[in-house]
């Protein structure tokens, strides 16, 4: 697989059930509550179901579900597990 | 002493707080903020504690308007709501992120109760948790276990209360993490909290899996075509009940008040006194009373659906839907509540934790036509629209009805969008959310929820409602001195002689109120309205209808002199036909009616909405501004519909 391509992903655009590893979180005002809410480096996270329209999106991560809005999950680059 | 009761969202800290405290529960707001506080009091072997429930977060460091409370008391040892130590719930099925705000309480000092609830559920989840390595690395910290869905754990934490210790302690990180203001800083220092407390390996055996189950409901109620239907299905059964059911108990507060009003006017002797109680006041506290079945209707099905973790998911399938209008997924259930009644729908936008999107909810809600338009709409419809079929089965008046829903539901999403320009924002709006496992709701905090609701808006709003009520009856049951001149005259009309006394009565009410300060004042702006198709008389139902908006109709039949038997609204119809002004041409006209309608449409004619707009916003300006634009919005659509069609 190509390598590039996995290095520019970001959580918004992984599919359904894909295990990514978080890779870095964008430094913006988002960044302290995603860290909060346990979206850290080098944790395992996965799509698992979209609202209509593919926005929100809801995310598993350490046997929790978290629903982000497409612009916020753009702010979490990931890499494949 | 005075505990905090801290801990992230969806722990089940209300359920402890309950639990904890019973029916001793005052809520409040902290101050300047309509953030709900809520306090009671837990008796232990040593002393009694005053507890006070803060909103659940995640952290110290601040974005919502939740978040921005926790922060100031916490970093103010001289706030009223200063704790002298702290309960903090954590969710043992999700230890390691919950401990992060934990760690920041704990390295600030406060002598601290750590509960780890729904014990339960982190066994079923085969999560084996070291409570001995916790222990260890938070020593001066107390832990319990508890389960509060089914009220385990009461004792253990009281018992704990009494042996908690202050004072210095080695950091589990670091204690200055308080004074970080930037977004890196903030970020890096819970990233290391993060790991340091991951790094312990509290939670062995870790098969933190969401169920399939849940996944599997999820994607059937998030679904584009059976998550919408589900969740029309879930409105239809609501709307069934805050309409049709809620009549029952509200025509018996209704008759109850009458009886009593009735009551009182027979053995009281008659003077002054007397008739503010049995026409001002029984009646006023009525018209709060009477609110209460579908407040706490609405908040029984707002608590169920959210202790069954299903109105995380409403939101989440809403959420896009709202985007454009400067709302959130939050927004629905206030908005969509409004159509029923606008009092529990804006008491209900609390939830919404963006202070700019919770004001443009609550300021746009009332466009949405509630049940009280009803009596209104139903009386000039069939006064001014033809009953006529369209293609032989859509009826024109029912297709009238429905465009003044519609009317009310863009009006209220446009304003929305005009809103979210105009209006800055105190925060930057985040959406993360977490959506809670599902879970069979416990009745108890449905209970709790009703109870809190119905109490606070009898508490608050009622005393508004009340005392605007009284200045309006007083304003239409006394008059100018030249009203008894005027009643002089009109007992010696032959008509009037030969009236029977039921008649005369009704000649007689119609009179004292034309004549009184609010007739006067219906006069003096009719030329104000005149432009509107409306004549003093429908001045003075609008004016008094600000009470309720269906006291407009019982206006009109005090005016027109129709009495206030059973077949009012048919005799008043067939009179306010006849109706003719000085021209001879019918006052209730097509372009009189639509304009009126239009107007009930758009008008804020509500006393108790604003009176729980202020509550929610703390403060009149915004209540007075709905006020003033909804106001404008009427006038200026109720003109341009009287104008075109005349």
């Amino acid at each position: 697989m190509n390598l590039l391509l996995h290095m520019s992903q970001t959580l918004d655009s992984i599919s359904l059930n894909e295990l990514v590893e978080i890779a870095a979180i964008s430094n913006n005002a988002i960044a302290p509550k995603l860290t909060e809410m346990g979206l850290t480096k080098g944790q395992k996270i996965k799509a698992i179901f979209k609202a209509p329209f593919g926005d929100p999106i809801a995310y598993e991560i350490n046997g929790n579900i978290i629903s982000m809005r497409r612009e916020e999950a753009m702010q979490v680059e990931v890499e494949m597990a | 002493m005075k505990i905090a009761l801290f801990g992230n969202p969806n722990t089940g800290k209300s359920s402890i707080f309950n639990m904890l405290t019973g029916l001793r529960q005052q809520v409040g707001n902290f101050p300047g903020v309509t953030v709900d506080k809520k306090k009671g009091s837990i008796k232990t072997a040593q002393a009694v504690h005053q507890l006070t429930d803060f909103p659940g977060t995640y952290s110290i460091f601040a974005r919502s308007l939740d978040e921005q409370v926790v922060k100031e008391v916490l970093n103010n040892p001289s706030h009223p709501d200063y704790p002298e130590a702290i309960i903090y719930v954590a969710d043992a099925a999700n230890l390691e992120r919950n401990l992060l705000f934990f760690s920041q309480l704990y390295d600030l000092g406060f002598p601290i109760l750590l509960v780890l609830n729904m014990w339960d559920r982190a066994q079923q989840k085969g999560l084996d948790i070291q409570l001995d390595l916790l222990q260890k690395h938070f020593p001066a910290a107390a832990v319990v276990t508890a389960n509060a869905r089914i009220s385990l754990g009461k004792d253990r934490i009281i018992a704990a209360l009494d042996q908690l210790q202050s004072g210095e302690r080695t950091a589990f990180n670091d204690h200055h993490f308080q004074t970080l203001q930037s977004d890196a800083e903030q970020t890096q220092n819970s990233d290391e909290r993060l790991q340091k407390i991951r790094a312990i390996g509290l939670v062995t055996n870790t098969q933190r899996k969401v169920a399939n189950t849940s996944t599997r409901l999820d994607r059937i109620l998030t679904h584009r075509l059976y998550g919408y239907l589900i969740f029309s299905a879930i409105l239809l059964v609501i709307f069934q009940f805050i309409f049709s059911f809620a009549s029952i108990p509200m025509d018996f507060i209704d008759g109850q008040f009458v009886r009593l009003s009735s009551w009182s006017a027979a053995h009281l002797p008659d003077g002054v006194l007397s008739k503010l109680l049995t026409q001002g006041l029984i009646p006023g506290i009525g018209g709060v009373l009477v609110f209460v079945p579908q407040i706490a209707i609405l908040f029984f099905f707002i608590a169920l659906l959210e202790e069954s973790g299903y109105l995380s998911r409403v939101v989440f399938i809403m959420d896009r839907l709202m985007r454009p209008f400067g709302l959130n997924g939050k927004s629905v259930v206030p908005l969509l509540s409004s159509v029923a009644c606008a009092i529990p729908g804006i008491m209900s936008a609390r939830t919404i934790s963006d202070w700019k999107e919770r004001l443009i909810t609550i300021l746009v809600a009332p466009f949405m036509s509630c049940s009280a338009r009803i009596p209104v709409y139903t009386l000039l419809i069939s006064l001014v629209i033809p009953k006529i079929y369209i293609g032989g089965f859509i009826s024109l008046q029912g297709l009238v009805l429905f465009g003044l829903y519609t009317l009310g539901i863009l009006f209220a999403l446009g304003t929305a969008l005009l809103l979210k320009l105009l209006v800055r924002s105190r925060t930057p709006g985040f959406h993360l959310m977490e959506l809670p496992d599902y879970k069979t709701p416990r009745l108890a905090n449905v209970g709790y929820t009703v109870f809190e609701k119905v109490k606070v808006f009898i508490l608050d709003a009622g005393k508004i409602i009340v005392a605007i009520s009284i200045i309006l009856w007083a304003l239409a049951s006394y008059g100018p001195s030249s009203r008894e001149q005027a009643l002089r005259t009109l007992h010696q009309e032959q008509t009037y002689q030969q009236a029977d006394p039921t008649k005369q009565q009704e000649l007689d009410n119609a009179l004292l109120l034309s004549e009184s300060y609010i007739g006067h004042f219906g006069k003096w702006m009719e030329p104000a309205i005149a432009p509107l198709g409306y004549d003093w008389k429908i001045g003075i139902a609008l004016l008094s209808s600000f009470a309720a908006r269906e006291v407009f109709v019982g206006s009109l039949a005090t005016i027109y002199a129709v009495g206030d038997d059973t077949n009012i609204q048919k005799r008043l119809i067939e009179k306010l036909k006849e109706e003719q002004n000085d021209k001879g041409q019918a006052t209730y006209s097509l372009a009189t009616g639509a304009s009126l309608l239009v107007f009930y449409v758009f008008a804020m004619q509500c006393m108790a909405t604003l009176a729980v707009v202020k509550r929610e916003t703390n403060s009149w300006k915004w209540p007075l501004i709905q006020l003033a634009f909804m106001g404008v919005i009427a006038y200026l659509c109720a003109f341009l519909v009287y104008q075109l069609l005349v």
